[in-house]
């Protein structure tokens, strides 16, 4: 308990970032037509793939010998760029339909 | 130095905020997505070359990595097909999940290197919580998609789901609780709370039936931003933090719309009452149905004036969407006016069938939404089910001991003709008989639909 107290008397700007974000996605999205509602599923998951940013800082900061935390952190960025690209293109393959009209 | 990373960091959440935003208006839908590509790209930039304390950089490996998911990402996304693209996202997702899972892995790795007094407990905490959910969201998007794709059955059951689900939460809770309090207990733990989580993902998701699937995406997407939002606490990086809640809240929200679109509530849909509770009231096994041919139908949809296609999951499967133009085409060619009537969860997704007609070049004016639909289906001569089931069952309206009684249905028998193309008398996705098939009104057209939508095409191109 002490320790989150901690946390939030440490941190107060990414506590306020984080309320204030979850604020900003309710109402970027509250009124979206339901032809829609799948591309903008796939757009969100591929934003999600921001994970990817940790891979990459993790990566840079760990010693080129250790190599556990290089292979997960390898996995951990393909998987993630699959997700990054992946999601994006599939998400522009279904809105390029929409446009031809 | 460090301001310019920080102000292109802030450039970067800015291009997600105004894609996201655009992505939700069918004019800036595509440009959304290329702008919010565009900021993450530039993020992956950033935090390739921003400068760091320690390390290695190890840029060697980052480059392979990138290139090899980036070309695995392009193959999957440019292959499959318009039938399968829920699944995918589903999949795309999973990985998402698992590349959370890794780097908290590293990082908890890592934390078990220092003394124990040196280990903040609030990240501490924090990482072990993105462990969790990213691993729920790994397993669970894994489920979904085997689902979706048929791989796994929806008669694989966890017995008393429900108390095996919250009896799982509260050991990964209180297990994240102790070690958070005892970060000096080594890594034991650690390891039997990720095993716990990707059971969980699997028991969280497995009972719920494959027609649910699409909300249960929705929601693992949100849980795959949380976990995205925790590492960026950890790393103190603002572009995943709002990146990642920014798809928490907004997949939050898109999961309640899906679940209001079938009139349910999201706890209804979890705890897996669709289909699960057996096939609602009995239907008279005695029943017989209507069979009508490819003539009789041709001639029934050539002479009237307004006709209404109502397309399902089977259309999407048997990759009909093209001939089901070229229906519509003759049709009018003929003076019969035809329209489209789409349920909002028609498909495996909502939109599903929005993305397939445009996919064919059906003027998205013609599509009806549901209170549109049901007004127009009164005047309707001929309503024509395309592979649809569960969203024209009548029992939604007059069954209460059906398990879809009250959600909103395309009110079918509003129209003076039903003919229904459908491969055989298999009872829909969720399960349920569908009393419409017997219904006086009704005329069934068996047959894959692709080839039975060809007939009826060659059959109204002869009479034109």
């Amino acid at each position: 308990m002490e320790a989150i107290l901690e946390f939030f008397a440490q941190y107060p700007i990414t506590i306020y970032m984080f309320v204030l974000a979850i604020f900003l996605g309710f109402e970027l999205i509250s009124k979206v037509p339901t032809v829609l509602h799948t591309p903008l599923m796939s757009g969100a998951n591929a934003i999600s793939g921001v994970v990817i940013i940790g891979a990459i800082t993790l990566i840079r900061n760990t010693p080129s010998d250790d190599y556990v935390s290089l292979g997960l952190g390898f996995i951990g960025i393909v998987l993630g760029t699959i997700n990054v690209v992946g999601g994006h293109a599939v998400t522009n393959r279904m809105l390029e339909m929409f446009k031809k009209k | 130095m460090l301001a310019i990373v920080n102000a292109s960091y802030l450039s970067a959440v800015v291009l997600l905020i105004v894609g996201l935003r655009r992505l939700s208006s069918p004019k800036t839908a595509r440009s959304g997505n290329l702008i919010a590509a565009v900021g993450m790209g530039f993020a992956i930039l950033v935090s390739m070359f921003s400068p760091t304390a320690t390390g290695d950089n190890n840029y060697i490996v980052i480059f392979i990595a990138l290139a090899v998911g980036a070309a695995i990402g392009l193959v999957f996304a440019s292959r499959v097909a318009m039938t399968a693209m829920p699944e995918l996202v589903s999949l795309f997702n999973g990985l998402g999940g698992a590349c959370a899972v890794a780097i908290a892995t590293i990082e908890l790795l890592e934390f078990n290197k220092l003394p124990v007094e040196s280990v903040e407990t609030g990240k501490y905490l924090t990482t072990l919580s993105a462990l969790f959910i990213g691993a729920v969201a790994f397993t669970g998007s894994l489920i979904a998609y085997g689902k979706l794709a048929g791989k796994v059955k929806d008669k694989w059951k966890v017995p008393a789901s429900t108390i095996v689900n919250i009896v799982l939460l509260f050991v990964i809770l209180g297990l994240v609780g102790y070690q958070t309090v005892n970060p000096g207990g080594g890594l034991m733990l650690v390891y039997v709370i990720l095993g716990i989580s990707l059971i969980y993902g699997i028991t969280f998701v497995l009972n719920i039936g494959g027609a649910d699937m699409p909300v249960v995406i929705s929601l693992l997407n949100a849980l795959t931003g949380v976990a995205a939002a925790l590492a960026g606490i950890i790393y103190g990086n603002q572009v995943m933090l709002v990146g990642g809640i920014l798809v928490g809240s907004s997949g939050t929200i898109l999961t309640v719309l899906m679940c209001q679109a079938m009139n349910r509530s999201l706890m209804n849909v979890l705890i897996g009452g669709f289909g699960s509770s057996g096939g609602g009231s009995a239907v008279a096994v005695d029943q017989s149905v209507k069979q009508t041919n490819a003539n009789d139908a041709g001639i029934m949809l050539r002479y009237s004036s307004q006709v209404v296609v109502i397309p399902g999951y089977g259309m999407a499967v048997a990759q009909a969407q093209k001939t089901c133009k070229e229906l519509e085409l003759l049709l009018e060619e003929c003076g019969v006016a035809v329209k489209y009537a789409i349920h909002p969860v028609a498909g495996r997704m909502p939109g599903h069938m929005n993305v397939l007609l445009a996919e064919a070049d059906v003027d998205y004016t013609k599509l009806l939404d549901l209170e549109d639909a049901n007004k127009t289906l009164g005047e309707t001569d001929v309503a024509v089910v395309v592979g649809a089931n569960d969203v024209v069952n009548p029992s939604a309206l007059d069954d209460p001991g059906s398990p879809i009684y009250g959600m909103p249905i395309l009110e079918i028998l509003k129209a003076k003709n039903i003919i229904v193309l459908k491969r055989g008398m298999s009872a829909g996705y969720s399960g349920i008989e569908n009393p419409l098939f017997f219904h006086d009104k009704t005329q069934m057209l068996f047959g894959d639909a692709k080839s039975s939508l060809q007939s009826l095409a060659d059959e109204v191109k002869m009479l034109a």
